[in-house]
């Protein structure tokens, strides 16, 4: 099964590539642009029963070692 | 530690550290230090008086910086020096280890201004209660040499009153009168924060490089200040 962990700085938190790449987008003409966060995607083959097990986890990759809980915030998925 | 005796040092060595080299010379050359490499595969750290996490790029700076050497075997050898009280300075990419270990409170993000910089700072010592400033005096000024791109020092409301209550703010940039000033910060850093401890004030984390100006021949020997602090608290029973 593949799952999908989506880990971006937390709000509140600078983000010096989001903030560059949300003034890139304003100079190419894209209006309303607002906050940006740049972050990173983990895409992973785990071995699991069934989607809540995978999820489960995925939960558990992100507290112990893709997220930093000081400075980031992250999402789990299961992708099938 | 005995009058006369060496201190014994110990440098832990990550796949990509670089500036090991430059510590094990630094203690040697300051405090005639016994100082030896460690391999962060091992888990005998010897029976050190002083751990030092060195700069450089452990693991590449992969995932995030010093994420994946806080994983590495020896680490568990640090966690249990530090534990009992041993003295632990990490340095630049050290520093970054030990807050992504839980060792020292907050993270390092990307400099605000998005570069690598590479040049001579100012520091100001906020606390002398460390056994690295325990002979400098609370706002003194040191010249320090930077090389970082991730040195942007970050912690939660919570987490900074906590470390400005308890007086672990040991460094912060400042201009060469000691003064906070615009342009002093060189990556954005919450409050100037250049350099921290833990609540039992035996592990202490800093962005410069001390180990990279502690000779006079070299042009600056404001670093050996703090290796000669460990060093003499070290002889007085005050550390270690």
């Amino acid at each position: 099964m593949k799952v999908q962990v989506t880990v971006v700085p937390k709000s509140g938190v600078l983000d010096p590539q989001g903030k560059a790449i949300a003034g890139a987008l304003a100079r190419l003409g894209f209006p309303g642009v607002g906050d940006v966060r740049a972050g990173k995607v983990f895409r992973v083959e785990v071995e699991a029963k069934d989607a809540a097990e995978a999820k489960a986890l995925a939960g558990q990759m992100a507290e112990k070692l893709l997220c930093n809980p000081v400075i980031e915030e992250y999402e789990a998925e299961v992708l099938g | 530690m005995s009058a006369g005796a060496r201190p014994r040092v110990s440098v832990v060595v990550f796949p990509g550290s670089n500036c090991d080299h430059d510590a094990v010379h630094a203690v040697e050359a300051t405090i005639g230090a016994d100082a030896r490499p460690v391999w962060h595969a091992g888990t005998d750290l010897g029976r050190p008086d002083l751990v030092i996490l060195p700069g450089g790029f452990s693991y590449g700076d992969y995932l995030r910086c010093g994420a994946l050497a806080r994983f590495s075997p020896v680490m568990e050898a640090v966690r249990d020096f530090a534990a009992k009280g041993g003295p632990v300075l990490g340095i630049c990419n050290g520093f970054q280890v030990l807050c992504e270990a839980g060792l020292l409170p907050g993270a390092l993000l990307l400099n605000s201004g998005q570069r690598f910089r590479c040049e001579d700072v100012f520091v100001r010592v906020e606390t002398i209660r460390t056994p690295f400033t325990a002979e400098l005096t609370k706002g003194d000024v040191l010249r320090l040499p930077i090389a970082h791109g991730d040195g942007n020092w970050r912690a939660e409301a919570a987490t900074f009153d906590d470390v400005t209550t308890h007086d672990q703010i040991v460094f912060r940039y400042c201009d060469a009168a000691g003064s906070r000033a615009t342009g002093a910060n060189p990556n954005g850093s919450l409050d100037d924060v250049a350099g921290v401890c833990n609540r039992e004030r035996n592990v202490v984390g800093l962005m410069p490089h001390p180990e990279r100006a502690s000779e006079a021949m070299l042009g600056n020997a404001d670093g050996a200040r703090l290796f000669r602090s460990f060093a003499n608290g070290l002889l007085l029973g005050r550390t270690g």
